[in-house]
Order: structure tokens, then sequence, then C-alpha cells
């Protein structure tokens, strides 16, 4: 499907796939569940101790796999629990979104965001935000390698 | 081939309305692997439990995936009944079908389909769990509280009552804090001093206490059990063993221009003070900043009156490093900046003043002895008006949106002893509500107006203009829908509280996170009001939240439970989640070593057998499991894939993001 149709395509559902660490945003994510604060379904968090376990290979497996969108959230810069590991997961991050520029995928389909422990509102509104530039970036088309669903 | 358990918890109807719990059984039973599936209503109480206990003994199940709440509140519950069944506790995984699911989905469809995906990750990351032994280390019997005021003064004295040492650390050169300026405290009206001089001398006196003032906590590292602390004890310039507390030094200092912190600002103080008369150590501090002898090199009349040679010029801070079990924050609160709040005439006018000024103005020991006067001309103000809510429940972005919780009640005691002490003198309060919950609260505040006739308004105030030598009020009567505008000798602001400037300082040194408004963050708002998320910490106080002084003392006799909680164990489990490294395929390039934040890498030259089955002799990393905390910043640091990280490992994550996707 052309990227265009897919923005036509009101039933069009991406599929979006966060990294939460364990301290501050996937808190923060229960936070929104407390609250009751909404966001789209089709964001499935996965979680880590920290922003940076996540390796810069889970976010291609997930493009690979066809994902839509992929979504990091960790604590605010300085308040890491493990004091640095949120400054190492900027860089990497970073590096790896300009790879995937080079690569040709558009900006946006992979974000980093500073969600703490207590802004479940802010976790609410940042999925909804994610979510509706994926929805107009339409289907990850890319890098996603049909072989890796057999 | 494994066995794996799900169960699925309906958490009442908070799973049920919105998950087809039916529906997600059915769908998990089709999973391989897969050989018991079963629901249950809640399955965190006694029979949940039973019936994952059972399912694992009969069965043989060799993992559990539990569809349930946040694993931040039942993992550990749910671990503890898989091990009483012989299973070990981390072959157990949680999908958080509540939180991430139930509660922010209303439709059952989507919420059923959105329920079956997590089940079908936490299945696809179990299977790769593998069966972890928690570690032991060695716990420090010594407890340190941060901050002197009562609540941290309070949760020292419960801890060393218990028999066990604690440091205090004070950033002011006394202990006391804010509880210490208060003139009256509701709702008894007993003397604020009274009632905690006497726990200042006990805690100083305590064998187990020991007090460091004018001291700062400069750097924090360590975990739970093993804290290591430096705190820098500033120069006070006077050697506190050989003063007397005679207080001449002060008498004699010839610079005495200071804003005296203590009394608000409302009168000067010498560069050398002792900061009030009960002060806890009695020994003064010479404010360098302020000091002739320091500032020009003349002066030294401290030094030649003192008649205990107790004057010091040459001291210099010290760095005290100190090992410690816990931690407990107790940084209290100040009131908040009014410069954006124009409209009250705060600092333009000397006769509209904070309550906490009000405190000082009539406290014995205050500016001035106690006589309730203009801070302008001395005249006993003849019509008060107290506004309530000044920055607080604010939403416009200039103030706080929280409730400051003590307002109503200190200025419906500062209103009525007004009334007491000058029955000629009219008390006018403004409010937006008057918020009376707890014992005696409102039986107190019904007193103040109907025995002691102060007239409550409902209404904001909006502006204050000076006239001549008394201050207009321009206010509305939200009651009579009425505009109204009234004189004034003096107005009173219930300022907002916020807390102190440095918490999120120190929520950075001690990783223990903080909210948008710098109050520190608790484990569990209902369950774990005084843990911090970060294990070992604790929080004491306003520093947590609003609170007047009776919550703060229980606040503060719970924290220090649970820092005996910590301190009468001689061992803690440690967490297992660590890193390590396979020393196979390691190639001891130490990436790993330059990012650990915790210094627990490190290379050591070991014999090793390689992937093609050869044995040799090459460095490779070595995991501290002690020092190690988990984060699994080394294993995407490491270009091998050789570092790994236990229960998240990269096997287990990348298991998750292909059941999603």
């Amino acid at each position: 499907m052309l990227e265009s149709e897919a923005c036509e395509n009101t039933n069009y559902n991406p599929l979006i796939v966060a990294f939460c660490c364990n301290w501050c945003s996937y808190a923060g994510a229960d936070g929104a569940g407390t609250a009751r604060k909404s966001y789209p379904a089709n964001i499935k968090i996965i979680k880590v101790p920290c922003s940076c376990r996540v390796n810069p290979l889970f976010v291609l497996r997930a493009f690979l796999r066809g994902a839509d969108g992929v979504i990091l959230c960790g604590c605010h810069p300085g308040d890491c629990h493990y004091t640095s590991g949120n400054y190492y997961t900027r860089r990497r991050m970073k590096l790896l979104m300009s790879t995937l520029s080079y690569l040709g995928i558009e900006d946006g389909r992979m974000r980093v965001e500073w969600v703490s422990a207590a802004e479940g509102n802010k976790f609410s509104e940042t999925m909804n935000s994610f979510a509706e530039t994926i929805k107009s970036l339409g289907e990850n088309v890319k890098l996603r390698d049909l072989r890796c669903k057999k | 081939m494994q066995k794996i358990g799900v169960f699925v918890c309906w958490c009442g109807s908070n799973i049920a309305a919105t998950v087809d719990v039916a529906k997600v059984i059915e769908s998990v039973k089709a999973i391989p692997d897969v050989a018991f599936a079963s629901d249950y209503r809640y399955m965190c109480s006694e029979g949940g439990q039973d019936l994952m206990q059972n399912a694992i003994r009969e069965h043989g199940l060799t993992r559990v995936v539990v569809c349930a709440c946040s694993p931040r509140m039942h993992e550990a519950t749910f671990r503890k009944a898989a091990e009483a069944a012989g299973l070990n506790p981390f072959l157990l995984e949680i999908a958080n079908i509540r939180e991430q699911c139930s509660w922010v989905h209303k439709d059952k469809e989507v919420g059923t389909e959105k329920a079956i995906a997590l089940a079908k990750a936490a299945i696809a990351k179990v299977r790769f769990n593998s069966p972890l032994q928690a570690g032991q280390s060695e716990v420090v019997k010594r407890a340190l509280v941060i901050g002197g005021g009562i609540a941290g003064i309070q949760t020292a004295l419960d801890i060393a009552e218990a028999g066990y040492k604690v440091d205090l650390v004070e950033k002011k050169p006394s202990i006391g804090g804010r509880m210490s300026q208060l003139d009256k405290t509701f709702p008894t009206l007993d003397c604020s001093a009274c009632i905690l001089t006497p726990k200042m001398v006990d805690v100083a006196a305590h064998p187990n206490v020991t007090i460091y003032t004018y001291s700062e906590i400069e750097k924090v590292s360590g975990y739970v059990g093993q804290f290591e602390v430096d705190i820098r004890k500033r120069a006070r310039s006077v050697k506190a063993d050989l003063c007397t507390g005679c207080g001449v030094c002060q008498d004699k200092c010839p610079s005495k221009k200071t804003p005296n912190e203590f009394n608000q600002g409302l009168d000067n103080r010498s560069a050398i003070y002792i900061t009030f008369a009960q002060a806890v150590p009695k020994v003064p501090v010479i404010d360098r900043e302020h000091c002739l002898k320091f500032q020009t090199g003349k002066c030294g009349i401290c030094e030649k009156v003192c008649p205990s040679k107790a004057i010091d010029y040459t001291q210099e801070d010290e760095i005290i490093t100190q090992k410690y079990g816990a931690i407990v924050l107790a940084t209290g609160f100040e009131t908040i900046d009014l410069t954006k709040f124009g409209e009250y005439q705060y600092g333009k006018s000397k006769d509209v003043i904070t309550s906490l000024e009000f405190e000082r103005l009539t406290n014995a020991a205050g500016p001035t002895e106690g006589h309730l006067q203009r801070m302008s001309d001395g005249k006993q103000p003849k019509h008060i008006v107290f506004v309530s809510c000044v920055g607080s429940r604010d939403v416009s972005g200039r103030g706080k949106e929280y409730c400051s919780k003590i307002c109503c009640m200190y200025t419906a005691k500062q209103a009525m002893l007004t009334r007491e002490k000058y029955p000629d003198t009219d008390v006018t309060v403004f409010y937006i509500d008057v918020r009376t919950p707890g014992k005696g609260f409102d039986e107190f505040y019904r007193r103040a107006v109907e025995e002691y006739n102060v007239h409550y308004i409902k209404g904001q105030v909006g502006k204050i203009l000076e006239q001549g030598d008394h201050l207009l009020v321009y206010a509305s009567d939200a009651l009579s829908n009425s505009h109204i505008s009234l004189e004034a000798d003096m107005v009173v602001l219930a300022t907002a509280i916020q807390p102190s400037q440095d918490a999120k300082k120190l929520a950075t040194m001690l990783t223990a996170s903080i909210d948008n408004n710098n109050f520190f963050t608790e484990a569990h708002a209902k369950l774990r009001p005084v843990e911090s998320p970060t294990a070992g910490v604790f929080l004491s106080g306003v520093c947590q939240g609003p609170k007047d002084v009776p919550e703060t003392v229980s606040q503060a006799g719970a924290a220090a439970v649970k820092v005996l909680g910590i301190l009468s164990k001689d061992t803690l489990a440690t967490n297992p989640c660590v890193a390590s490294c396979n020393e196979r395929i390691c190639s001891g390039c130490l990436a790993c070593e330059n990012v650990c934040p915790y210094g627990a890498i490190g290379g050591e030259e070991k014999t090793v057998i390689n992937l093609n089955g050869k044995r040799e002799q090459r460095v490779v990393s070595v995991v501290n499991e002690a020092l190690c905390q988990g984060c699994g910043a080394c294993t995407v640091a490491c270009p091998c894939g050789a570092m790994d990280l236990n229960g998240f490992s990269n096997k287990q994550i990348t298991a998750e993001v292909d059941a999603i996707c």
C-alpha cells in the first residue's frame, strides 16, 4: 500500500512498540492507567530496567517485523535511576536516528521521550501525539521484511 | 519442552469489565507450551495464589505468566507465591493488563485484543527466563537523616531509640526547622517552641545520634544497605567544643545589618550569630559574607571578646565520609516567591506580610517581642485582612496547582489569636474554601467564627492598594455576588508552600524521583507512602507533600520503622538481575567497563574455552555482582554481544518484540 493511500484509509491502525524504563516511564504509564488517561491500544509497552538497556538492534528488529513506529521513554536527563543511563540512550539513539534517515526511514518513526513516574498525563499525551504522527506517516514499508513473519 | 501456566486475573471488574477474560484464556491455550491456563476473580488473594500454587505442583509447570495489574504492584507477591510452590521466583512474568490495558481502553473488543497481545509477549519472554538466585549483601547498621526539622528530628529519635546509630544532617546552623519559627500550633494552641525544643534537646543528647549542623550532602553512592555519603561540614569559624554559647560575640559584633533569616528578614542580625535562643547546638557561626574580618581583614572583635577562645578564623570546611544502611529525606519546605503576585503589594508595602512573617511578629522571641505592630510605623493594626490561597490552587501558572493544606488552619489560628490578644482589632478572612479535615480542626475553625467573631468572606482578593497610611483591599464576595472594598492596616498572605530548593539536587544525587512540583515521589501513593522508589531511601514530612505537624510526626515515625526494617537485618537479598559476561565470546575490549556507572566491570586474565572449543588465555570482562545494579548500559556497548542482562536478556527482549510485531 502506498503511504498516501494509508493516510486516506481511516481504518489504518499503526503498530507501535514503546520501550519504557522501569523507574520513570513504566511507572508513568501505570500513572496514566490509574488516572484512566487513554491512548491508542495499538501501542504495546516493553519494560526495560533503564532506557540504556535498549539496543538499537531491538528497534531495528521491531521495524523489520513490521512495527510502524518505535518510541523509547526514559527518565528526564539528570533523573536517571542509574545516574547516567539516559545520557547513553540519548547519544545512541541520536546515532540510530541518523542511520534511520540514511536508510530513508522518515523522521518521526522513531522517537525518544522523557517521562517521569509522576507524569501519567504526559505519558498519555506523548503516546497520543506519537500515534498521530505515525498515522500521518502511514505504514512502514521501507524496513518491513515479510520473511520475518514466517 | 516447557510447561507454561497462564493465570488471568479479573481484578473484580477492573480488568473483567473491559477484557473478555474467557477469550484471553482460549487464545493463550492455543499457544504451544502453554500447559495450563485459568482465571480468577482476584489472583492476588489467598484463593488466587492457592490456585496458582496447586497448578504449579499438579501440572509440573516450569514457567508462569500472570496477566494482572502492574508488576510494580504485585510482581513480588506472585514471585513469592511461586517460590513457595517450588518454582524459582524469576521464572514468572507479569503481563500488565490492568494499568496498560483495561484502565486505558474502554472498548471491550480492543481491550481483549490488547490483553491477548500482552499475554503473548509475556509468554514469549518467559520461555527464555532462567532461574536466578539472589545474592546477599551486608547491611551497614547506621542511618542518615537529611533535614533537621521536626520530621528529621522525630525520625532520628525513633531510630536511635530502637538502638541504632543515626546521623542527622541539617543545612542551617541549628536544628529545629520551620516549626521553630512558629508561634503557636493548631488546633491545641500549644506553644510551638515548648513542644519542639525538648525534642531538639533529646535528639542532641541521645547517645545514638550524631548531629551535623551547617552541613550539606555533597555526594551519595552505593545502594540499600551500603550507601556511602560525603557530608560537607561547613566551617563555622567557631570551635564548637570550646564555645559556651554565651553570646557575647554576637552582642559585640559591629556588623549588624544582615537580614535575619530566622525572623524572615523582618529585622537584622550580626555577622556572627546564634540562630535563635534555643538553638541546638548553641554555637554561633560567622557568616563570612558579611563579616568585616573576612571581608576587609580588619575587626576581629569577636575573637577578642570571646571568653573561651573559641573563635577560629582559619577553620575550613570538612568532608565527612560515612557509610549508611538507609537514608531518610526530611528536607521540608519554604514559602513560594511572591514576585509574580504584584496585585497584593507584597514587597512594596511593609504592611503586607506573609503568614510566616506574621508568626515571627507574634512570637515573643520575634523582632517585636510578640507585640503585633505594623512594620511601617510600629502602630498596632486595628483591622487585619487575611488572604488565603495565595499561590495555592492556582491554575494561572503563577503559583502552585495543589492545596498547601495547612493554610486554612493556621489562618484560623492567627485570626483567633489576634482577636484574643487584641479584642479591639477587627479581623477579616477572605477564602475560596475553608478546608478543615482533621481531628478537632473544624471545631477549631468554628470557634474562630463563632466565639472570636472573625469575619469570614468567601471571595478572592483581586487588588490591594496603598492609600495614605493604610491599605485598600478590593475583593469579590462570592455569596452576595458583589464587589467589595475595605480598609486594612495590615494584610497577611497565606502563602503557598513548596519543597525546599535542595530537594531537586538531592533527588539527583540519590536517584530518588520527584514530581512536577519537586515533591519527592513515593513508591506507591497508598501502600508505600514513606518509601521512595529507590530501595533504602525513605521520605519524612513535607518533602513528600504538604502536611501539618501531627501528620509529619506520624510519617516521621513510619519512615523510622521502614529504616529499622533494614537495619535490623544483617544481610539483604540483592537483585539477581545483573549483567553477566559470556566469556567464550568476550573479546576483552572492555567497552563495557567504560560505560558502567558503578565501576562493577573490570578486565581479568582468564583461561577460557573459545568458540572453537580451544583453551586460551586472555583478558575477559568480569562483572562484580555485588556492585552491578542491572541498568544494562554495558549490554548495548558490547560489540560482540557477550554482555547480557539477567531478567532482561537480549533473547527475552527480542522475543517480546517478535511477539508484539
